[in-house]
């Protein structure tokens, strides 16, 4: 009879000693993992220049159309971006996001990349379109966010394109002046794997001059 | 809890933020009427603390109907699992019967079809109610902009809290849940019904 009650309370007798499972979440924040995909942040170069060149390329590849811009033209005597035009007007409807991170992917410059801000519940929908004020990182401030979570090479199981260092000049690796700001000085001479500098080598191997 | 409750929609015209967009809606958002969050003045001192015990109760069990209409409703299934536990916050009892429910998270795209029956259930539900959208799908139609998905309940009930994700991960439901809380026990009021203004009806419904 006691055998039983015991056999009975076997798993409960066996838990006791254990921790909680939960995780008491507005305290006690769980870790998230490296590569999460939250909220949009829009980033600046060293200089202060935002990264974005306003080439519609994130709101080309989003595939909820949640990105809305409107680009301008640089100046001499206004410049915000490096390239040729910057995003004047920046929108991303976060309620119609996915959070699939291909805006991120299709950046060319690194400049939008989705970081591990989620608490995001509103009352209103209105809220939850960030306008370019809310997203971009605060002046001063040149980070390069979840980036380089996604350099690590993925498992071999998943063979997917991923943004990051990819051995060759691919723009999120390049400063200011490498964008298209050809005034400034370049941090490095050469940008490109295998350019030698001399404007009349074309490269291609095995052409001897 | 940092929540602030005291964000009103954007007024175009009010120049009082230097940093004012260009533009105040985006192209790819659902048109809506801007609404105003407005208190009730308090009936007197009695019946204002009653009303707060009242709101503090109804807030601390907060009885979900169970709407899973899609894969949201799974993270809703994992939230009430162990490791996120909604029943810390006394919404643990999932309800199949809408008579005996408060708030209903709405989790997953509505079709077409499904509206009625949406509608339908909410009308079931005893007053007082709340409605939480979760996800894209349910809160403006996500990737689904076409003809069979409703582009947001909000067309079909009034929806108190919208939650962004596809889907929104249990900590991202909790902070919705976390912020009706709030809503309930500040007695902001819900907003207005969308069929009751424009008297439509959908059939099958008992409004």
């Amino acid at each position: 009879m006691a055998m039983d009650i015991i056999k009975g309370l076997n798993t409960t007798l066996r838990e006791l000693g254990k921790k909680p499972t939960t995780v008491s979440y507005p305290e006690e924040k769980r870790p998230l993992p490296a590569r999460f995909r939250g909220r949009h942040v829009l980033h600046r170069y060293e200089n202060g220049l935002e990264r974005c060149v306003g080439c519609f390329l994130c709101a080309g590849a989003c595939p909820a159309d949640a990105i809305y811009i409107e680009a301008a033209e640089n100046s001499e005597e206004q410049r915000v971006s490096p390239g040729e035009r910057y995003a004047r007007v920046f929108d991303v409807n976060l309620l119609r996001c996915i959070f699939c991170g291909y805006c991120e992917q299709a950046c060319p410059t690194g400049a939008i990349t989705l970081e591990r801000i989620y608490e995001l519940s509103v009352t209103h929908p209105e809220d939850l379109v960030y306008h370019k004020e809310q997203l971009l990182e605060p002046l001063g401030s040149a980070t390069r966010g979840s980036l380089d979570a996604w350099v690590a090479p993925a498992p071999d199981q998943t063979p997917t394109p991923l943004p990051g260092r990819q051995g060759f000049f691919d723009g999120l690796e390049a400063s200011a002046a490498a964008v298209g700001q050809g005034d400034l000085p370049a941090e490095t001479e050469i940008m490109i794997a295998g350019d030698t500098g001399d404007p009349h080598d074309t490269g291609v191997a095995g052409e001897e001059k | 809890m940092g929540i602030d409750l005291d964000i009103h929609g954007i007024q175009p015209g009010e120049q009082t933020n230097p940093w004012a967009p260009v533009q105040y809606v985006s192209n790819t958002q659902t048109p809506r009427a801007p609404r105003a969050i407005d208190r009730p003045d308090g009936f007197g001192v009695l019946l204002t603390q009653v009303n707060k015990i009242l709101d503090w109760s109804r807030s601390s069990s907060l009885w979900p109907a169970t709407f899973g209409l899609a894969c949201c409703a799974i993270e809703m299934m994992s939230t009430s699992a162990s490791r996120w536990d909604i029943s810390r916050f006394g919404a643990e009892v999932f309800r199949a019967s809408p008579r005996q429910a408060d708030l209903m998270i709405v989790a997953g795209r509505l079709s077409v079809k499904m509206a009625p029956v949406l509608r339908r259930i909410y009308d079931q539900m005893p007053e007082p109610k709340w409605v939480l959208s979760m996800g894209a799908c349910a809160s403006c139609g996500g990737v689904f902009n076409n003809y069979a998905i409703i582009q947001g309940v909000d067309k079909v009930v009034p929806v108190d809290v919208y939650v962004p994700g596809c889907p929104p991960t249990p900590d991202m439901l909790l902070h919705g849940l976390n912020l009706l809380q709030e809503k309930i026990r500040k007695h902001i009021p819900s907003p207005p019904d969308p069929l009751a203004v424009t008297g439509q009806k959908y059939l099958g419904s008992e409004g």
